[in-house]
């Protein structure tokens, strides 16, 4: 795959940080902020958890960096472009290269399991392709081996719609890989499924962000599963960074800080 | 309070509160009823000197007269011809104005210059429209396929502008969220979503379009509707009868291959 814009830093060799966020700030209406002065430095690899409170700001952050939410100020550099300034057709072509999972799948119910995962190259097939079904076949082929490979091999021709949650995450993270990302964002994976299901859920995450030699950004809010697959944690409260660091080295006063004291530990 | 019983003075509590505005609406609404009768001249005796006529007429009827097989098998061909044709080109055109004005989708001058234009079509009735048709581009078919048009997008425009407004944007978040285009969105995020209920919209305005296909005749634009009314004017009333009859058969055969068309589909 060829990149889409020359960058000076990769023709010195010297690749950019998949993602840099600088100053990022959001309010869906005026003087309210959501997130407020967001930093935030994403190396090439690792697993890195968000965690806080229902509200504060994580989904939007998590949706800040591919703009399904436009961000009010700040920037986020991916490869060490702009996307809050970017224009529509590069927008789409960065996108391209960011895979997202979804806390309730959102998968296009009426499709079948691997439409749903040739959907990931939607970025790249022109209308009338799309609309007469006629992907590439080397696309074909990548969607029926990773099939496989998320262990749903015989479930291709099957309508989204009636699958189990943890099956239809699986197709969701199918569908994040199809795309060949640079980037995987998922948003509250494994909230709408049961513990075990869960661990599969975030094991798949960790081995295809492995195999993609790409870095993963996940918001959860079981901490304890968070923890137990981050490589670095970060705790957000009240629109801010509070907490930053490897899971080991979170204490229950930091826990405290992001989520407020109390009894609840 | 109602929880210190033992007193026998106890109020009775009602599970349905009585609603007084609504009892007076049905009161004003059944007046308006015995007035408007009255001043229409709508009398029992009036009925019954109806009924009358009414005996003559359809004895007249009996028994249906299918000698001009020829002019009524005519007729309902132009008519099947216009319900077609009027129903593909409306549903094609509805389609796109149907999107553009739905709310979720569109920009809001957009949609609502849209609804402004499916409001127009819908606000006269298949009659109307035909008429001004005959009108503007002459007698025949051409009046009665475009009158039957603008019907169908007044209808099944608005109708489909609801179901797009009404799909979830979580599937369509997702296929953005992929860098499609906002053709691919359409093609993969909504369509999908919407395609089984619009083909339902379609088959019912197919149905709906034969009914009012036969009826565009009466005021000259084309089909079956042009031989009733001649039949009625020359007082040919078993003739009536035979092209009622073939009507009804119409109707139902298209009733059942719609019912079938959308069984397929779903």
């Amino acid at each position: 795959m060829t990149l889409p814009e020359a960058d000076p830093q990769a023709a010195r060799g010297d690749p950019p940080r998949p993602l840099a966020i600088r100053g990022l700030c959001k309010s869906y209406t005026r003087g309210k902020p959501v997130l407020t002065e967001i930093d935030l430095d994403i190396e090439s690899r690792g697993f890195t958890v968000i965690i806080g409170p229902s509200g504060t700001g994580k989904s939007t952050l998590i949706r800040c960096i591919n703009r399904l939410v436009e961000p009010t100020s700040g920037q986020v550099l991916f490869e060490g472009r702009d996307v809050v300034r970017m224009g529509r057709t590069e927008l789409r072509h960065t996108r391209r290269r960011i895979g997202m999972v979804f806390q309730e799948y959102n998968l296009v119910e009426r499709l079948s399991v691997i439409e749903n995962l040739l959907c990931g190259r939607l970025g790249y097939v022109s209308p009338w392709r799309a609309w007469l079904r006629r992907f590439p076949q080397s696309d074909v082929e990548h969607a029926f081996t990773l099939l496989e490979a998320v262990g749903l091999g015989d479930l291709a021709y099957q309508r989204a719609d009636s699958l189990s949650g943890g099956q239809r995450q699986r197709v969701g993270i199918a569908r994040a890989v199809m795309q060949s990302p640079r980037l995987l964002l998922a948003d509250e994976p494994t909230s709408s499924l049961d513990p075990k299901t869960s661990v599969e859920i975030m094991e798949l995450m960790v081995n295809m962000a492995g195999e993609l030699e790409i870095p993963v950004i996940v918001n959860i809010h079981d901490v304890a599963l968070g923890r137990r697959f981050a490589d670095r944690v970060i705790g957000m409260s009240e629109g801010r960074i509070v907490y930053d660091g490897p899971p080991g080295d979170l204490t229950d006063a930091h826990l405290n800080s992001i989520y407020g004291g109390g009894g609840w530990l | 309070m109602a929880l210190s019983s033992g007193n026998g003075q106890q109020q009775l509590r009602k599970p349905f509160p009585v609603n007084w505005l609504l009892r007076l609406g049905w009161i004003a609404v059944l007046a308006y009823i015995v007035y408007a009768s009255s001043r229409l001249n709508v009398s029992w005796d009036r009925l019954v000197a109806g009924l009358g006529y009414g005996g003559d007429f359809l004895s007249r009827m009996v028994p249906p007269n299918f000698s001009r097989w020829k002019l009524l098998l005519e007729g309902l061909i132009e008519s099947l011809e216009i319900a077609v044709i009027a129903s593909t080109l409306g549903i094609l055109l509805s389609l796109p104005i149907g999107f553009l004005a739905a709310r979720n989708m569109m920009p809001g001058w957009v949609s609502w210059s849209a609804r402004a234009l499916i409001a127009i079509c819908r606000s006269f009735h298949p009659v109307i429209v035909a008429i001004l048709f005959v009108k503007a581009v002459g007698f025949g078919a051409l009046a009665g396929i475009m009158a039957l048009v603008v019907a169908s997008v007044g209808f099944i425009a608005k109708l489909f502008a609801e179901a797009v407004e009404e799909i979830s944007l979580k599937q369509v978040e997702a296929v953005r969220a992929t860098g499609a285009s906002f053709a691919n969105v359409i093609i993969y995020g909504v369509l999908p979503q919407v395609l089984s209920r619009f083909i339902g919209f379609s088959t019912y305005q197919l149905d709906s379009n034969l009914r009012n296909s036969t009826m565009v005749g009466i005021v000259g634009a084309g089909g079956i509707g042009g031989t009733l009314f001649a039949a009625f004017q020359r007082f040919d009333y078993d003739f009536v009868a035979a092209i009622l009859l073939s009507i009804i058969a119409v109707i139902m055969l298209g009733e059942y291959v719609s019912g079938h068309a959308r069984r397929v589909f779903e």
